[in-house]
């Protein structure tokens, strides 16, 4: 499964020349993968890879695997978290309702696309439960990730209504960041035009989060 | 480890090099140059079976129903921005914080107004003119009013992006769209929670703006200019 140092030279040594945007971003995400030992051999990017070009399958597994995160940060974190405020606890179980929706929403748009969803991976959230504070915090991060993640992944989509559904979704996701930063007293919303991050740059971010 | 990758990623400035690559703006070199090039090559290939003139003939078009979304939002913006500098200007508020809120606020909005104005010049096209705006009688009515309102347009705004989405035909302007719909939806939660629409209790009565569950709903230009007339003077 995972890819060998030699798979790593083979994609260095790939010209961006000629590739088709598609797969040059997913050889980015493979290399920086192999790199970082970060998801690498996750089936829809080895699948993807294999197809020369991002289906939006593959971007809806992408946003599958962001979400099972987010939905069982938010599981655990309302049953372990101590001492976290009565709003904030009844934001946190707000925005992990939202996150189980989006996953089964997700999971049915995937089938209804005949693909298949992937796994849910294992998660450690280190200690990102130890206090309030803490938590507030690393939800503060994957909600802002969330939103940079489905911004880079929109103009990849081909399918107008898989667009729709992903631009539904993330304004959820930028109601959540908005939210959860106004219990830290930071600014909702910090930029004028928020950020759009490549997949490799979103898998790099939230690989400390996976186990498995 | 963990910290300094997410740092990175907050470093991350990909879309607003891709848009004001776009726009013309120096400094956006490497990656989003090359991202750039590979979507030209996309349109290229996704046209080549028609013939010159058809594709020309399809560019146009394409740049005509672009051109008419980025005016459409232009107004949205115009209306956002002239509301908040009116409010500021008429120092009804007397609150800091919430004083600070309306600033940033109309920060935010001009720099979305400014971006509108390149694109549709990037187009070939003429900026929609700002529209002649009457928000004198909801200011007179202070602070409450003024937050009502603003969480109103700024929910009207996220469902007026959401619903252009599948319409927008050039990538770039859909990553521009993109990154400024989530700002919109930022606004609005915000507001929300200031006036007291508990999140998500799906009580705004807002033509759908305002999502009571997990996923944000459009709203069609039609609806959204209808719901902002009474904003509009002439």
């Amino acid at each position: 499964m995972a890819s060998s140092p030699q798979a790593a030279g083979e994609l260095a040594a790939i010209k961006v020349h000629g590739l088709t945007r598609e797969s040059f971003l997913l050889r980015s995400t493979l290399a920086a993968g192999t790199a970082y030992g970060a998801l690498s051999a996750t089936p829809y990017i080895t699948r993807a890879l294999a197809q020369s070009g991002v289906t939006d399958i593959d971007i809806a597994n992408y946003a599958l695997t962001l979400e099972y995160l987010e939905s069982k940060f938010y599981e655990m974190g309302v049953k372990t978290v101590k001492g976290l405020s009565a709003d904030d606890t009844k934001l946190a179980k707000k925005i992990r309702d939202d996150e189980v929706a989006h996953v089964d929403a997700l999971i049915s748009l995937i089938k209804s696309a005949g693909g298949k969803p992937a796994a849910r991976p294992t998660f450690d959230f280190g200690g990102a439960f130890a206090s309030p504070a803490a938590f507030l915090k690393t939800a503060n991060v994957l909600e802002d990730t969330g939103v940079s993640a489905y911004n880079g992944a929109g103009t990849l989509i081909k399918s107008v209504d898989v667009l729709g559904a992903a631009g539904s979704i993330v304004q959820i996701e930028a109601r959540h960041a908005a939210l959860i930063r106004l219990t830290r007293n930071k600014p909702p919303a910090p930029l004028a035009f928020d950020k759009a991050s490549q997949m490799a740059t979103v898998l790099k971010a939230v690989k400390p989060f996976i186990k498995a | 480890m963990t910290d300094s990758a997410l740092r990175e990623l907050a470093d991350d400035p990909s879309s607003r090099k891709r848009f004001f690559k776009m726009l013309g703006g120096a400094g956006a070199v490497s990656a989003a140059t090359v991202l750039i090039a590979a979507c030209g090559d996309d349109k290229k290939k996704n046209t080549t079976t028609a013939g010159a003139a058809a594709s020309t003939k399809n560019a146009d078009a394409d740049n005509a129903s672009d051109l008419k979304i980025v005016n459409y939002a232009l107004t949205l913006e115009y209306l956002e921005a002239t509301f908040y500098q009116e409010v500021l200007d008429s120092g009804v508020i007397k609150d800091k914080k919430i004083g600070d809120l309306a600033k940033a606020l109309a920060d935010t909005e001009q720099q979305h107004v400014d971006a509108l104005i390149a694109t549709a010049k990037s187009l070939g096209g003429t900026p929609a003119t700002k529209p002649k705006t009457k928000f004198q009688d909801t200011i007179a009515k202070g602070a409450t009013t003024i937050l009502m309102t603003a969480a109103t347009v700024e929910n009207l705004g996220a469902a007026a992006y959401l619903g252009q989405a599948g319409n927008i035909k050039s990538k770039d302007i859909l990553a521009a769209a993109l990154s400024i719909h989530s700002v919109e939806a930022r606004h609005a939660a915000a507001l929300n929670m200031l006036v007291g629409r508990g999140f998500g209790d799906g009580k705004g009565g807002l033509e759908g703006s305002l999502p009571d569950g997990a996923f944000g709903k459009p709203m069609d230009m039609a609806a959204v200019l209808k719901a902002v007339a009474p904003f509009i003077a002439s």
